[in-house]
């Protein structure tokens, strides 16, 4: 017993490192001083301000504009791919040419596709960075559908198509319910990662249509306001929301 | 013999993965109504032949042909895609949808043809009845047993009343009890619902039970076709001999009427059909243990070397001097003899088979 209660110290530093920060946002978000030395008691004053906030509003805008476009795309796309590699491409090599818009650095990704724009000259807009992020998240959804591919009997769409069925009804009937819970578990995915992507939405937006995460960057460099700490424990609650609910989906719809 | 037009009429189907061979001219009718098993050893081309009925495999060469339901004339199978084929395979694999109760799932073929709600409803209810399923038509096929699971796949296929149904070892995966209720299922379905079936299954008991035709194949080729008896009375060739019932395969060589093996003459049923390398087909019972005393003319002397009792019958295992595998002999009743002793063994030439072996 004595050793374990030494081994649980790291656990609990680190679980504190990593919590900490989060619990004080949370907490400093409703704090009615603007120091946050000083409580000068339970307010939520930050997030009447957050809503007043122009340049957050139109940032939030632009996010979900993003968000929403992104992982409808990516969803689509992703899903496509993830059949025709799994159908056509028995080979490592293609799943992980598939995936690698998932594993390599943002930096790169960002980089790379801010060359792409620049070379077939497309004006950097929303529209840009909607691409771009529909470029990594295709990857993530389709890593998500290979991975559910395997798990299925590759025989029911045959018997579909014994029993009397086209190849369209195939699809739609058979093989995308089948596949239903992995493609909503990357749609969420997707949604989450746009949310808060930083890098890449940074390097391929335009300059009057900022995303959030732009907005806020910009606001930081002149100090954390208490705003901002409003503003970051909603983010948390809608990542929390989604990230619980696409687990909750995955495992009402495995256990059919 | 009926000049009757077979119901499914495969001819010179040969299919090749690379440089493995999984159909080699493959040739055989499948008549109306019957029940037809495809026998053979694992990697002998039977999914590979039902898949090519089916329509999930293209054959490289040869022809299948179904009879219509009107017409009289057959129907190129081989030149229409799956869903369109008036035949339907019950997978190994049940490949039920996970995301479809029971109800749903049998009602899906029905939905693809277009037929009215009402029919469809009174369609499934029966199937439903006869498979006795009735209480189980909104559960999902996760929640079902093994064998509840089989009569799904099975209600699927039924219920379209398919001109013939294929079943891909349809028993494999079910423990020997149910097994048993499945097997004499099936056969009253065949004659309540009237379907031609062909079902594939390494298991030969099952087999000669159920089947009124068996092709038994091999490195595919269809070996012999024909009725179980046959096939067990009068092998087609050693292959068959060995793979069908059980018993002793005598290796000698055949020469102007006689056989010969391990230094004695033997009398066979067809000696002089057959000229050079031959095998002789012991079936156990068909062998006689005698005293050894030589009044009795054995054929044969050895010593028992174990013996078995199974209610009803017994088996001897006798160890005759410079044959390479033992000989066994089943008999009615307890065993008569124990291990140990020396016996004779003979056989009424009739029953013996006599097969030339394949240079
Ligand atoms: N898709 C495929 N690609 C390559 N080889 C294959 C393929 N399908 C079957 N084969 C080969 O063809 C041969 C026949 O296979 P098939 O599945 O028809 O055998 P089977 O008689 O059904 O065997 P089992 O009793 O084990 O099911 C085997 O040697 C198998 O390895
Ligand atoms: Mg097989």
């Amino acid at each position: 017993m004595h050793k374990i209660g030494w081994l649980r110290v790291p656990l609990v530093a680190t679980y504190a490192f990593l919590y900490i920060p989060i619990a004080v946002l949370v907490v400093m978000s409703f704090n009615a001083s603007k120091n946050p030395f000083n409580w000068a008691g339970f307010s939520t004053k930050w997030y009447s301000a957050l809503f007043d906030n122009e340049l957050i509003r139109q940032g939030f805008i632009n996010t979900m504009i993003v968000a929403v476009g992104a992982t409808i795309l990516a969803t689509i796309l992703g899903t496509l791919l993830a059949i025709g590699v799994a159908r056509y491409f028995r080979s490592a090599v293609v799943e992980a040419y598939s995936l690698a818009p998932a594993i390599i650095p943002d930096l790169v990704l960002a980089i790379g596709l801010l060359a792409f724009f620049a070379l077939i000259g497309v004006t950097l807009s929303l529209f840009s960075v909607l691409l771009a992020h529909v470029v990594f998240g295709m990857a993530f959804v389709s890593a998500v559908v290979i991975a559910r591919i395997g798990q299925t009997d590759s025989s029911l769409e045959e018997a579909s198509r014994d029993l009397g069925a086209s190849a369209t009804t195939t699809f739609f009937r058979i093989t995308l319910p089948s596949l239903a819970p992995g493609i909503i578990a990357g749609a969420l995915l997707v949604f989450t990662l746009s949310l808060d992507e930083f890098v890449v939405a940074y390097f391929t937006d335009g300059p009057s249509t900022p995303t959030l995460p732009i907005v806020i960057y910009s606001m930081v460099r002149f100090g954390v306001t208490p705003e901002i700490n409003a503003l970051a424990a909603l983010l948390l609650l809608v990542s929390f929301t989604i990230v619980i609910s696409a687990q909750r989906i995955t495992r009402l719809t495995d256990a059919v | 013999m009926t000049l009757e037009t077979p119901l499914l009429s495969i001819s010179g189907v040969s299919k090749a993965y690379g440089d493995v061979v999984a159909l080699d001219n493959v040739s055989l009718d499948i008549r109306q109504n019957e029940f037809f098993a495809l026998l053979g050893p694992s990697g002998c081309g039977k999914t590979t032949l039902l898949r090519s009925i089916a329509g999930f495999e293209d054959p490289d060469a040869g022809t299948i042909t179904i009879l219509g339901s009107e017409s009289t004339t057959p129907i190129n199978l081989l030149s229409l895609p799956p869903n369109k084929r008036p035949v339907n395979l019950m997978f190994q694999s049940y490949a039920l949808f996970p995301h479809m109760n029971v109800r749903k799932n049998i009602m899906y073929g029905l939905q693809r043809e277009g037929l009215s709600k009402e029919e469809i409803a009174q369609r499934v209810d029966e199937v439903l009845i006869t498979t006795g399923l009735t209480d189980k038509a909104a559960v999902r096929p996760a929640q079902l047993s093994g064998g509840q699971r089989q009569r799904v796949a099975l209600a699927r296929a039924i219920v379209k009343r398919p001109r013939l149904l294929l079943l891909d070892e349809p028993l494999s995966a079910l423990d020997r009890k149910v097994r048993a209720e499945m097997q004499i299922e099936l056969k009253r379905l065949q004659h309540e619902v009237g379907i031609t079936f062909v079902v594939v299954t390494h298991d030969q008991e099952e087999a000669m039970s159920m089947a009124d035709r068996i092709a038994v194949m091999h490195e595919g080729r269809v070996q012999q076709i024909a009725d179980p008896v046959t096939l067990y009375a009068q092998p087609a060739n050693v292959f068959v001999a060995d793979f069908i019932g059980s018993g002793s395969l005598l290796h000698g060589v055949a020469n102007q009427g006689s056989f010969s093996a391990y230094g004695s003459t033997f009398p066979c049923h067809n000696p002089d059909q057959i000229a050079g390398d031959a095998v002789l087909v012991l079936r156990p019972e068909e062998v006689r243990i005698t005293a050894a005393a030589p009044t009795d003319n054995p054929l044969m002397v050895g010593s028992i070397i174990e013996t078995h009792f199974y209610g009803g019958s017994s088996s001897t295992t006798v160890r005759v001097a410079g044959v390479d595998h033992p000989i066994v002999a089943s008999h009615p009743g307890a065993p008569q003899y124990i291990v140990g002793d020396q016996v004779g063994l003979s056989w009424n030439p009739q029953s013996a088979v006599l097969l030339q072996v394949q240079p």
